[in-house]
């Protein structure tokens, strides 16, 4: 006869300590810090204020595409109940670039050319806005627990979104070819200082507002059904995430172009580090890993390997190769 | 007392709820009965405001459901659907600590935490509460959806189909804890119900519907008969006591 006693479970204490009392965050934060003094120093950086200049705002763009990156994820991986779903795979990009490409179809017509940088960005941004209202919540509204179902329009609208665009360019003149052509790649070098402040500057918006409703992301979170019965306006509050998620991927896809699985590489490192469903955890977790991948990816790109390869080829290598490896172990729930 | 009144629901074409017209008596448990398709969980749905009828009205003490605000109905409602699925990982004394969303939108006092520990020890869960709930079987993880209703704390609670999953013992404990929420504390429960035995044996009131309406309702022991099951259920059911106690017999 063996005597087996188990060990008592831990009894029940109460729950939710404040977000800033965890150690991962901080370990996160302050692993960002060095590698952005690394960033910036390694390689002459004190030694010259122009080449600090160029390269804090480098830095800027990275952290501000880090954390929308991770933060749009985490939100959408909320709206749809899922794991492996991001806004990039859902053609959210595309459509952001779709839009673009419409509003520089019609340059001639709104006079495009006078405006200036910030007016163009909020342009962008308002539009993207509007259509992803438009298609994706009623999408999500009749498919939201059809995961099968959700990937597939994922990648036809994506598609579609695409073929549009294709076509679109083809009827532009060169000259306004042209000023899309840096949009459509992602690229860390050239990022453009106007629209760093105002992306920085509507994130910081964006971010105020999350810092305040994250706790009813985390009722959110539960489903539509008990959610409402807990007394979210459920419809309301998904509207709005949203519209936060078109925000979010306008900014990092005008700053640096589409990075298609990113986004992924980051939710699946967020998750299996906080192991929590609080959105006070997982918000600022994901902003951090992204912003912690891409400068730390762009420092040994840079002072290493000397731009021998290009660093959103290879999160996205990756990110593509942990896809597959959810999908292969079944994970896609 | 919940007054539904000439309520219809159409999707798709398809009439789910036709003209319903019924009382739903407080402080007391209420079985809503009836075949498979008869439009039970979709009444509940309608009652709980999870889906918007096509045509008229439901009141809770007197008041139009549509006037009430979400928040302040959180506080008189709770209502645990079918199908409990959860896409993020989630410990089960988090679910149901999302019971005193209502009262304290997310910053849990002592006194939320003591409700808490109260609902898992009464739920059987506190040994489990530590455990994510994707690492549950069926019965347990319904069993933390209830007690997170429970915690809510609400004047009424609705429950479709709870006995589901629920092991023998679990289903019995499920329903004396209901019995002991009416007696004592002053709740109302609204509970579907497939179990025939289980109606007779725990509900004050039926409410029984076949093809999107209302058969027949009133207190149990007066209108659950055998004639009338039978013909509810299109299959032949003998009601008959023992001890004082009804059963249905329908099982060969």
């Amino acid at each position: 006869m063996h005597d087996i006693s188990l060990p008592a479970p831990p009894a029940y204490r109460g729950n939710s300590p404040h977000p800033l009392t965890n150690r991962h965050l901080w370990a996160l934060a302050l692993a960002l810090v060095v590698a952005c003094g690394v960033f910036l120093f390694w390689g002459g950086g004190w030694q010259s204020s122009y080449i600090l200049q160029l390269r804090l705002v480098k830095l800027g763009g990275l952290l501000c595409v880090g954390a929308s990156v991770g933060v749009a994820t985490v939100l959408f991986q909320t709206l749809t109940n899922n794991r492996i779903l991001t806004p990039a795979i859902m053609g959210f990009d595309a459509l952001f670039l779709l839009m673009k490409t419409v509003l520089v179809f019609f340059s001639t017509a709104l006079s495009l050319q006078f405006w200036d940088n910030t007016t163009v960005f909020l342009g962008d941004t308002a539009m993207m806005i509007g259509a992803t209202m438009a298609i994706f919540a009623a999408v999500l509204r009749r498919a939201r627990h059809d995961i099968q179902l959700l990937v597939l329009v994922g990648v036809i609208f994506g598609l579609l979104f695409r073929t549009i665009t294709g076509f679109l360019q083809r009827l532009l003149d060169p000259s306004e070819f042209a000023m899309l052509q840096a949009d459509m790649f992602a690229q860390f070098g050239g990022i453009d200082r106007d629209a760093l402040t105002i992306a920085a500057t509507l994130m910081g918006a964006l971010f105020i507002w999350l810092a305040g409703s994250h706790r009813r992301l985390d009722v959110l979170a539960l489903g539509r059904n008990s959610a409402q019965s807990l007394g979210l306006r459920y419809d309301r509050l998904q509207l709005q995430v949203l519209a936060a998620i078109a925000v979010l991927v306008s900014v990092s896809t005008a700053l640096v172009g589409p990075l298609a699985f990113l986004g992924l590489l980051v939710s699946a490192l967020t998750h299996s580090l906080m192991r929590s469903h609080r959105h006070g955890l997982l918000l600022p977790a994901a902003a951090l890993i992204a912003c912690l991948i891409l400068v730390t990816g762009q420092t040994l790109f840079e002072r290493i390997l000397n731009l021998q390869s290009s660093l959103a080829v290879v999160i996205e290598f990756c990110g593509g190769l942990l896809f597959l490896t959810l999908l292969a172990r079944g994970k896609i729930k | 007392m919940i007054d539904v009144s000439h309520l219809s629901y159409v999707i798709a074409d398809h009439q789910i709820l036709n003209d319903i017209t019924t009382q739903l008596p407080r402080n007391q448990i209420t079985a809503l009965i009836g075949p498979n398709g008869a439009g039970k969980s979709t009444l509940l749905g309608a009652i709980a405001r999870q889906l918007t009828p096509s045509v008229g009205e439901v009141r809770i003490g007197g008041e139009n459901l549509t006037q009430i605000d979400p928040q302040v109905l959180a506080k008189r409602m709770a209502i645990v659907a079918q199908q409990l699925h959860v896409g993020s990982r989630i410990r089960v004394a988090d679910l149901v600590g999302f019971g005193r969303w209502p009262h304290s939108q997310g910053r849990l006092s002592a006194a939320d935490n003591a409700a808490i520990s109260d609902a898992l020890k009464r739920f059987d869960l506190t040994a489990l509460h530590h455990r994510f709930l994707d690492e549950l079987s069926g019965g347990q993880r319904q069993r933390a959806f209830l007690a997170m209703a429970y915690t809510q704390d609400t004047d009424w609670l609705l429950l479709d189909e709870p006995l589901n999953n629920l092991d023998l013992k679990h289903a019995r404990s499920l329903m004396a804890h209901l019995r002991q929420m009416v007696d004592h504390g002053g709740k109302s429960v609204v509970v579907v119900l497939h179990d025939l035995n289980f109606t007779l044996a725990w509900a004050d009131h039926v409410v029984a519907m076949r093809a999107g309406q209302v058969v027949f309702s009133g207190p149990t022991t007066e209108v659950a008969t055998s004639i009338a099951l039978s013909d509810l259920y299109q299959t032949e059911i003998e009601v008959t006591s023992l001890n004082d106690r009804r059963f249905a017999l329908y099982h060969r």
